[in-house]
C-alpha cells in the first residue's frame, strides 16, 4: 500500500513508542472516565485506579507474585514438556517411515481437536493438582511443536546433509549439527503457536480445578462478585502474556542471528 | 480405500490397545472404561434426543460468536490497513491486548453477560476477534503495491481498488486466519461449558465426569474432538473452493 515507515530511524522508532504508549494511556484514561460516569455500574466496570491500586496491595503483601508463579510455573512446565518431546515426536516422523505411519494419523486429527474436551478425563486420571494441570497444558500444545518440526525437519536441504555425511559426520553429529539448526526457524515457530496455546489452557484449567494461580483466583473473585478482583486479574494476565510473548520473540532473535531473517527482520 | 485404512491403521491399534488394557488389568477399568464400552456408550448417545439438544446450544454459540468475530475482525482489520488515522490510533491496542490469553475473559464475560448462551458468544466474539483482526490487517497491509498502482492507473476508484484488489488479494490469509480463530473458538466453547453452563457439550462432559459415568464422558469427549476435526477439514474444503481461482 504506501511504503512502511522508515524503520531504521531512531526518529521512527521513537515516533512509534509515543504513539503505542499514547494509545494506551487513551486506553487507560477511557476506561476510567467511563468507569467514573453513570453509564456502566462499578460493578461492572470498576475504575482503572481502583483495580492498578488492587494489583500494588497485592504485589506487596505477596499474593501476586505466589498467584504468578504458580501460573507461570504450570504453563511453562506443560509448555516444556510439549516443547522436548514435541520436537522429538516432529525429528522422528520426519527420519523414520515406521513413526511416520504410526504418529501421522494421530496428529492429523488431534491437531485441529479441541484438546480443552479432555481436561475431565485429566482430571481423573490425574488428580486435581499440578500435575494434571501440566499434562494437560503439555498435551494442549504439543501438536504444533510435532507438525513444524517435522515440516521443518523434512525441508532441510537433502544436500547439506549428504555433503555432511560425505565428510565423515556421524548420525548423531548430522542430526544436531546440521538438521536441527536448519529446522530451527520453523520449530521455533511451533513454538511460538504453542507457548499462547500453554498460557490458555493453564488458566482454563485453574479455573476449573482451582488451585489458586490467575485463574483459580480470578475464577473465585468472580464467584464472590469481587469486580476489581476480576479486572485485576485479566490486567495480570494480560501483562504475563504479553511479556511471554516478547520474551520468545526475542529468543528467536537471539537463536536466529546467524539466519537471514534476522538480519532483515521487519519491526512492526 | 486400502491407502485410506493403512493411513489410519494406527488408530485401530490404539483402539486395540485401549480395549485389552484395561480388561487386563494393566489399567484400572474405572479409570478408563474398555472401547467397545465406549462405543456402546456413543451408540446410546447419539440415539438419546438429550445429546442434540446439548449439541445445538453449543453449535448456536459457536456459529454465533466465530461470525461475529469474522464479519467485524474482517472490517476493522482492512480499515486499519487502508485508513493511516484509524491505523494510528488501534494498531498499538490490537498489539498489545493481542498476546492476552483469552481464556481469561471468562470470569468478566461471567460478570457482565450472565452464565446464558450471551456470556458464551460474547467470550467466543472477543476471543476470536483480535485474531481475524491481526491477519485481516496483515493480510491487506501485505497487498503488492504494483497491484495498486495498476488499478489507480488503470481509473479504478478508492472503493473500486478496496473491493475489487484489495479484498480478493488478501482473501487467501484472511482465511487462514480465521482457521486459527476456528480452533481457538473451539477452545473456548468447552472451556466456558465446562465453567457455566446448563447445557452444551462441554458442559455435558464435565456433568458425566462429576456423576463418574465415565463410559459416556470418554465417548462425548471423542465426539467433541471428531467435531472439532470435521469442522476444520470442512473448513479447509471450503477454503480450496474459494481460493479455487487463483490456480
Amino acid at each position: 500500500m504506501e511504503p512502511r515507515m522508515s524503520a531504521s530511524g531512531l526518529a521512527g522508532a521513537s515516533l512509534r513508542l509515543l504513539a503505542a504508549s499514547g494509545s494506551v494511556i487513551a486506553l487507560l484514561v477511557g476506561w476510567e472516565a467511563l468507569a467514573r460516569s453513570d453509564v456502566v455500574s462499578d460493578f461492572l466496570l470498576p475504575q482503572f485506579t481502583v483495580v492498578a491500586s488492587r494489583i500494588a496491595e497485592d504485589t506487596l503483601s505477596g499474593t501476586l507474585p505466589v498467584q504468578l508463579g504458580l501460573t507461570l510455573w504450570r504453563a511453562l512446565a506443560g509448555f516444556a514438556l510439549a516443547g522436548v518431546i514435541g520436537v522429538g515426536i516432529g525429528v522422528m516422523m520426519a527420519r523414520n517411515k515406521a513413526a511416520a505411519w504410526f504418529f501421522d494419523p494421530i496428529v492429523s486429527i488431534g491437531f485441529p481437536a479441541p484438546k480443552i474436551a479432555f481436561l475431565p478425563v485429566f482430571i481423573l486420571w490425574f488428580g486435581l493438582f499440578d500435575l494434571s494441570k501440566i499434562l494437560m497444558t503439555a498435551f494442549a500444545a504439543i501438536f504444533p511443536v510435532i507438525v513444524a518440526t517435522a515440516a521443518g525437519t523434512e525441508g532441510v536441504d537433502k544436500y547439506i546433509v549428504w555433503s555432511a555425511r560425505n565428510a565423515g559426520a556421524s548420525g548423531r553429529n548430522i542430526l544436531y549439527e546440521i538438521i536441527l539448526p536448519a529446522a530451527l526457524p520453523q520449530i521455533i515457530t511451533g513454538l511460538q503457536v504453542a507457548l499462547p496455546i500453554s498460557l490458555i489452557v493453564t488458566i482454563v484449567s485453574e479455573m476449573v480445578m482451582g488451585g489458586e494461580g490467575l485463574g483459580g483466583t480470578m475464577m473465585v473473585a468472580a464467584r464472590f462478585a469481587d469486580s476489581v478482583g476480576v479486572f485485576a486479574g485479566i490486567v495480570q494476565i494480560a501483562i504475563a502474556g504479553y511479556v511471554l510473548i516478547k520474551a520468545i520473540e526475542l529468543v528467536r532473535r537471539r537463536l536466529l542471528v546467524w539466519h537471514q531473517e534476522t538480519q532483515q527482520i521487519a519491526t512492526f | 480405500m486400502t491407502a485410506f485404512l493403512w493411513r489410519y491403521s494406527p488408530l485401530f491399534l490404539i483402539a486395540a490397545a485401549w480395549e485389552i488394557a484395561p480388561r487386563s488389568g494393566m489399567l484400572d477399568a474405572a479409570l478408563l472404561p474398555p472401547f467397545s464400552e465406549v462405543m456402546a456408550a456413543m451408540a446410546r448417545l447419539i440415539i438419546d434426543p438429550g445429546l442434540y439438544v446439548h449439541a445445538a446450544a453449543s453449535l448456536m454459540r459457536e456459529i454465533a460468536g466465530l461470525g461475529l468475530a469474522v464479519v467485524v475482525g474482517v472490517g476493522l482489520g482492512i480499515v486499519m490497513a487502508w485508513y493511516a488515522p484509524v491505523r494510528i490510533l488501534v494498531n498499538p491496542l490490537v498489539r498489545c491486548i493481542y498476546p492476552m490469553p483469552k481464556s481469561a475473559l471468562i470470569p468478566v464475560m461471567i460478570m457482565w453477560l450472565g452464565l446464558g448462551h450471551l456470556a458464551k458468544i460474547g467470550l467466543i466474539f472477543m476471543g476470536c476477534l483480535l485474531p481475524v483482526i491481526v491477519s485481516s490487517y496483515n493480510a491487506a497491509r501485505g497487498v503488492e503495491t504494483v497491484l495498486i498502482w495498476s488499478a489507480q492507473n488503470a481509473g479504478a476508484s478508492r472503493r473500486e481498488i478496496l473491493t475489487e484488489i484489495v479484498l480478493p488479494a488478501s482473501m487467501p490469509e484472511i482465511l487462514s486466519g480465521v482457521r486459527t480463530a476456528l480452533a481457538l473458538s473451539f477452545v473456548l466453547l468447552v472451556s466456558s461449558e465446562f465453567l457455566m453452563a446448563r447445557e452444551g457439550l462441554g458442559y455435558m462432559i464435565a456433568f458425566l465426569g462429576e456423576g463418574g459415568i465415565y463410559d459416556a464422558m470418554f465417548a462425548t469427549v471423542l465426539l467433541v474432538s471428531g467435531i472439532g476435526f470435521a469442522a476444520d477439514r470442512a473448513y479447509l474444503a471450503f477454503t480450496r473452493r474459494a481460493l479455487a481461482w487463483r490456480a
